[in-house]
């Protein structure tokens, strides 16, 4: 365990350095922030001064070591939009992010694993057609379409939803969310089912095709010939094993979640990093992209790892 | 000419065609792609209005709504955008450019991750196992926060975006081919033919291609889906295409900015012309994954 442990985090060392590395080269290729920094007219006196305390006037090779000595210690630098510190920002933000993440990760868990293991156990029947083909559908939705259509429908017309926005954020064991109040509920169902939309579609069709698999296995044969009812070959036999596929498919689908919260944020005007990722491109803001960046690379690393561990604890098969 | 038309009657008893026939939605959905193919190639011919030409834009006709709401006109089935611009005939014209995007995209993507996965399996040793990890580590993360990326530095055009794509696509190619390639490797035949003195690069590519292709033509087909949803995305955030060669995904963002003022129609249109042609290719890639490669996932 301890060498697996060891040899694990070596990788995640080594992935995160190149991810650093490619992050800072193509950043300093983006735009050149001097000019959002200064008023137009300028004079080259300005010019050279910002660029001396950017120091940008450094060889590239030398930024990189000074921005990789900034980023362990998390500075990388101030927005040059918002004039604070850029992982600042990505924190304050990044709490509204969470929230619908997690609301739309137990809509996934709850419709598309139970769905998924339906139309995978009951192959033949009419209605686990039905969900493939709407399965198919919804992965061919694009998620910023689906978000106006609720928009315009739901709220515009019908009033049901308010439009844009976080609403009231209210205290729950000190953390303030919007998962404390009523209208902050009312906020989050919209981009939460946007969001949600086209992973359910997705996490049926590949919690199905691991169902089929599990099914085709020769212990659910065996059970079924010494005449173990098929209720319980579903839920004592196979469930058990449909785990595994599970939960690695659940790893990836976090980090789209977490990719496609910068469309649902744009589209909801919800105050996530999402949104501030995006604000922050249109703005050639390279302190915050690329604070944000290494931010989700970390938090990509980790799922991934957590995965790997939690792997280990549902079978005990793989040896470590 | 004999030989040709013994390979089409080939085709026409081949159990995959029999298959097809027999299959309403590998039917519906090859006519859904073809019809979109044919819409951007002569659309252009029929369309009652050029939305590019300004000059052939009237005011008067801004935010008409679409031909069967009151206060619409029959000249624009679907209604008119804040300029007059017909958005029938901008939905054609865009299409032209998201289609282009996809099946180019595509195209390079499966080129490059083609080769990398041939000559990765096909050579084996450090090379391999070095462009493995980079397709490891690359698929970690998903395409969508890639391509955010790349765009956010290469700066809005189309050729951009085909690089970008490329640059997502080639990893799935990679890998399949690699690994179809290295089952394939070690069969008698190729065995054969480095005994007989064939040249590496010829057993790549007149042996071992031609077993690795099926499997390209399945993630191609949803590839092309996949590309247009993620390049009509790009577009939607103002990261994709320029404003000069507008696609589905732009003419959704410039609707969007309309939409709160209750023209939906703007937007809504387009976007199911994408929905339209991208549940097609998956309705279609889903058939030809169910035929020709079942292990595919």
């Amino acid at each position: 365990m301890f060498k697996f442990l060891v040899k694990r985090i070596y990788q995640m060392i080594i992935v995160l350095l190149v991810v650093s590395f490619i992050v800072f080269f193509m950043t300093s290729v983006i735009g050149n922030p001097v000019h959002t920094m200064l008023p137009e007219r300028a004079s080259q006196e300005q010019v050279d001064q910002v660029v001396k305390m950017l120091g940008l006037d450094k060889p590239l090779h030398v930024q990189y070591l000074i921005f990789l000595r900034n980023a362990l210690k998390g500075d990388f630098g101030r927005s040059y939009t918002h004039f604070q510190p850029a992982l600042k920002l990505i924190f304050s933000r990044f709490p509204a992010t969470l929230e619908i993440v997690v609301v739309a990760m137990m809509m996934t868990i709850v419709l598309g694993i139970s769905l998924g293991v339906y139309s995978g156990a009951y192959p033949k029947r009419r209605s686990s057609k039905f969900i493939m083909g709407w399965s198919i559908a919804g992965i061919s939705l694009p998620s910023f379409w689906v978000g106006m259509v609720l928009i315009f429908f739901l709220s515009v017309r019908l009033g049901w939803f308010p439009v844009s926005g976080r609403g009231d954020l209210g205290s729950f064991f000190g953390i303030r969310t919007s998962l404390a109040t009523l209208d902050g509920w009312k906020h989050i169902i919209l981009p939460s089912i946007t969001l949600a939309g086209i992973n359910i579609a997705t996490i049926i069709r590949l919690v199905r095709a691991g169902m089929l698999e599990t099914m085709r296995q020769d212990y659910i044969k065996f059970a079924k010939a010494k005449g173990v009812n098929s209720r319980d070959v579903l839920f004592k036999h196979a469930l058990k094993n449909i785990l595994i596929p599970v939960v690695t498919i659940f790893g990836l689908q976090l980090g789209e979640l977490i990719a496609f919260t910068t469309i649902t944020e744009t589209i909801y005007a919800w105050p996530g990093m999402g949104k501030l990722l995006i604000d922050a491109i249109n703005n050639l803001d390279r302190p915050i992209v690329s604070a944000y960046l290494l931010f989700v690379a970390v938090l990509f690393v980790v799922i991934n790892f957590i995965v790997d561990i939690l792997y280990t604890l549902i079978d005990p098969r793989v040896e470590i | 000419m004999p030989v040709k038309q013994s390979k089409i009657q080939q085709f026409l008893h081949s159990e995959f065609f029999h298959n097809y026939r027999k299959s309403p939605t590998a039917i519906i959905s090859s006519l859904m792609i073809l019809s979109a193919i044919l819409i951007a190639l002569f659309g252009p011919l029929i369309t009652p209005q050029d939305p590019y030409a300004l000059a052939g834009l009237e005011l008067a006709d801004a935010f008409k709504p679409p031909a069967w709401i009151e206060g619409g006109d029959a000249n624009f089935l679907l209604g008119t955008d804040q300029q007059g611009r017909d958005i029938m005939s901008a939905i054609v014209y865009g299409s032209r450019v998201s289609l282009y995007i996809g099946f180019v995209g595509v195209f390079f993507a499966a080129i490059t991750g083609i080769v990398v996965g041939l000559v990765a399996g096909y050579v084996g040793g450090r090379l391999e196992s070095i462009i493995m990890r980079i397709a490891d580590i690359q698929l970690s993360f998903p395409s969508m926060l890639i391509a955010l990326f790349l765009m956010t530095t290469f700066g809005r055009s189309v050729s951009n975006v085909l690089i970008a794509l490329t640059l997502i696509g080639w990893v799935r190619y990679a890998r399949i081919v690699r690994g179809e390639t290295l089952t394939v490797k070690n069969k008698e035949y190729i065995e054969a033919s480095r005994v007989i003195g064939f040249s590496n690069i010829r057993i790549i590519f007149k042996q071992v291609l031609p077993n690795v292709l099926t499997s390209v033509i399945v993630l191609s087909t949803i590839q092309v889906g996949s590309f247009i949803l993620i390049e009509a995305t790009l577009s939607f955030l103002g990261l994709g295409v320029p404003i000069t060669r507008p696609t589905l995904g732009m003419l959704c963002s410039d609707g969007f900015a309309v939409l709160y003022s209750g023209l939906w129609w703007v937007s809504f249109f387009p976007g199911l012309y994408i929905v339209f042609i991208v549940f097609g290719i998956n309705l279609f890639g889903d058939f030809l994954r169910d035929e020709l490669n079942p292990r595919l996932k």
